[in-house]
């Protein structure tokens, strides 16, 4: 699965895939931020008969996913999700692109007013690999999982899995579930105990903490 | 001969007349005792009847959409770029239908049509008629052709208004909207432009309170003009600027009202060419007919609820320098659809050709129709 032209996309797709189709329930009403070419949405609607839109700023993918039998609408996420209702949708999904975002914590907001439920995955910069890389060579990191240059990166606000759960509790999301992948996409007794070291992709879960408790 | 005829043109097309005799009652009130409808058919119906598209004209178009009625015929059907073996709308795949809507002047029951009543030309006493109006007459053209549902409705500008009209009107009857280049409703901007058109053609010597054809005379200075004035807003500052920019026609400035920049000669051209095909009342109803468009406003209730008898899937399509109709006026519809939780697409085309897009054959535009149309030719 992993050759080296598989892209951030397909990688991710083919390991966040099963998870995230664990967290969503028959028939839920879905949000797709960034859906690429449709494959997720398309994955739940054949194994959980999901409903929902995806939202993708790409021209290029429009068309696949009009091909693919997915509703996409072309639309400018940084712009949030103002089209949207509250609580419209049962989960709202940002599948490895939290870090191309311009204001990621507003989009998290929008997620959870729109939608009952977040469901987040982004590659971990704390990962090893990662880390070797910058301190080895003294350059900011290309792998598969981040195969851009800095310069041509759309990957723009890169975070650790500790950078990420900081700015949950700064902004009382709460974070139901956590899940992390190591770079051959398996999870293991090593990746619970040092999830930020070992962990190349991260999945979360979250909802907004309720309003009774205090801040 | 046509100077280039299109390897993938549909050919010689003849229009048929279908005539309804059952009365239609409009939304203002009064009754058509019976009517004419112009239309033109391309392809084959499949047997099962499945695979009808009904292309439905914006202001000033009509139902020649597709071909050529003779080999002289100087230009194709108005979307002929869009409609042939092979091309978006595949006339391989799909039985394809346009029609001449009421109140035209392309041979369907109109102003310049007689009034069965009295014999004479209906002219200003034609009623005003609606979107809805227009999905009513084009249900009864579906009857007569044995349709029980399209496969689509699509249509352009005032085109994507009657195909979301049909999707709240006969939501049984559509199995798809193509909504491109559209609104829910028209802007006091885009009313005030529709305003200044009118004007031009009432305000005419020869317009006679819309009795001109008594006279022998047409308001032909005001149709032109009002055609001048559409054009500039299909157009963008961009297009226009890279299309003409400031040409002069004779290469210097003579000092008078000559037409000497590019685009006053194309301005011209273009009322000249109009005035030879379209009727000034015909004009003056359907400027009207955009203008009362407001489905919320006719109902009563926002545009969510009325979409909600809506059944069919929904493919919206608006373009980057379209100020017209412009893309945010697109993204009122997608949310009145997405909140009924309806399947819909929604494609935001960059272009540099304003509202005219839409009759263009843009890549990114072509690629979204066409993989909607291959997904729905799929399903058949």
């Amino acid at each position: 699965m992993n050759t080296p032209t598989d892209t951030t996309a397909t990688l991710a797709l083919r390991s966040d895939l099963q998870i995230i189709a664990e967290w969503i329930q028959p028939g839920n009403h879905i949000l797709d931020l960034g859906c690429g070419d449709g494959s997720l949405m398309g994955y739940l609607d054949r194994t959980k008969s999901v409903t929902g839109y995806g939202i993708e700023i790409e021209d290029h993918y429009i068309p696949q996913c009009i091909q693919n039998g997915v509703n996409v609408l072309q639309m400018d996420l940084d712009r949030g999700l103002t089209e949207f209702n509250d609580n419209s949708f049962d989960q709202v999904i940002l599948s490895m692109a939290l870090q191309t975002m311009r204001y990621p914590h507003l989009l998290m907001e929008e997620m959870l007013r729109v939608g009952r439920e977040g469901i987040i995955t982004f590659p971990n910069f704390g990962h090893w690999k990662v880390r070797w890389y910058l301190a080895g060579r003294g350059r900011m990191p290309v792998s598969e999982a981040l195969p851009n240059y800095w310069y041509n990166t759309p990957n723009i606000h890169l975070c650790t899995l500790q950078d990420f759960e900081e700015l949950c509790r700064q902004h009382n999301f709460q974070i139901q579930e956590r899940r992390t992948l190591n770079h051959h996409h398996e999870t293991g007794l090593g990746l619970q105990l040092l999830p930020n070291l070992l962990g190349e992709i991260v999945l979360y879960r979250f909802t907004r903490l309720p309003d009774n408790i205090p801040r | 001969m046509p100077v280039k005829i299109d390897n993938n043109s549909v050919g010689l097309v003849t229009p048929e007349k279908f005539h309804c005799s059952e009365p239609i009652s409009l939304s203002c009130g009064e009754v058509l005792p019976e009517f004419d409808i112009v239309y033109e058919c391309y392809g084959t119906l499949n047997s099962s009847k499945s695979n009808a598209l009904l292309i439905c004209h914006a202001l000033s178009g009509d139902h020649h959409v597709a071909g050529y009625h003779t080999w002289e015929d100087e230009k194709p059907g108005w979307w002929d770029r869009f409609i042939g073996p092979g091309k978006v709308f595949d006339t391989d795949r799909f039985f394809i239908v346009c029609c001449n809507n009421l109140g035209g002047c392309s041979g369907s029951t109109g102003p310049t049509t007689t009034n069965p009543i009295n014999g004479n030309r209906y002219g200003p006493d034609f009623p005003l008629v609606t979107v809805s109006d227009w999905v009513e007459s084009q249900a009864r053209l579906a009857d007569h052709l044995g349709i029980e549902a399209w496969l689509a409705v699509i249509g352009g500008s005032l085109g994507g208004m009657q195909a979301m009209q049909w999707s709240v009107d006969q939501p049984d009857r559509i199995k798809n909207a193509i909504v491109i280049a559209a609104a829910p409703k028209l802007t006091a901007q885009n009313i005030a432009f529709n305003e200044v058109a009118r004007q031009a053609i009432l305000t005419d010597p020869n317009f006679f309170e819309g009795r001109y054809y008594e006279h022998s005379v047409q308001p032909d200075r005001g149709l032109r003009l009002a055609r001048m004035l559409g054009h500039i807003t299909y157009l963008s500052d961009d297009s226009m600027a890279k299309k003409f920019g400031r040409d002069l026609r004779q290469g210097k400035i003579n000092f008078d009202y000559s037409e000497e920049f590019e685009i006053e000669r194309y301005l011209r051209y273009q009322g000249d060419q109009f005035v030879g095909r379209f009727d000034a009342n015909s004009y003056l109803l359907i400027t009207k007919v955009l203008d009362y468009y407001d489905p919320e406003e006719t109902e009563k209730r926002s545009l969510a609820e009325v979409f909600s008898r809506a059944k069919c899937d929904f493919l919206v399509v608006s373009f980057s320098t379209d100020w017209r109709f412009s893309p945010s006026r697109s993204k009122k519809i997608i949310k009145a659809l997405h909140d009924n939780g309806l399947n819909v697409s929604y494609g935001e085309v960059k272009s540099s050709q304003g509202h005219d897009s839409f009759l263009m054959t843009i890549p990114q535009y072509i690629e979204i129709i066409r993989s909607y149309m291959d997904k729905l030719a799929a399903s058949l």
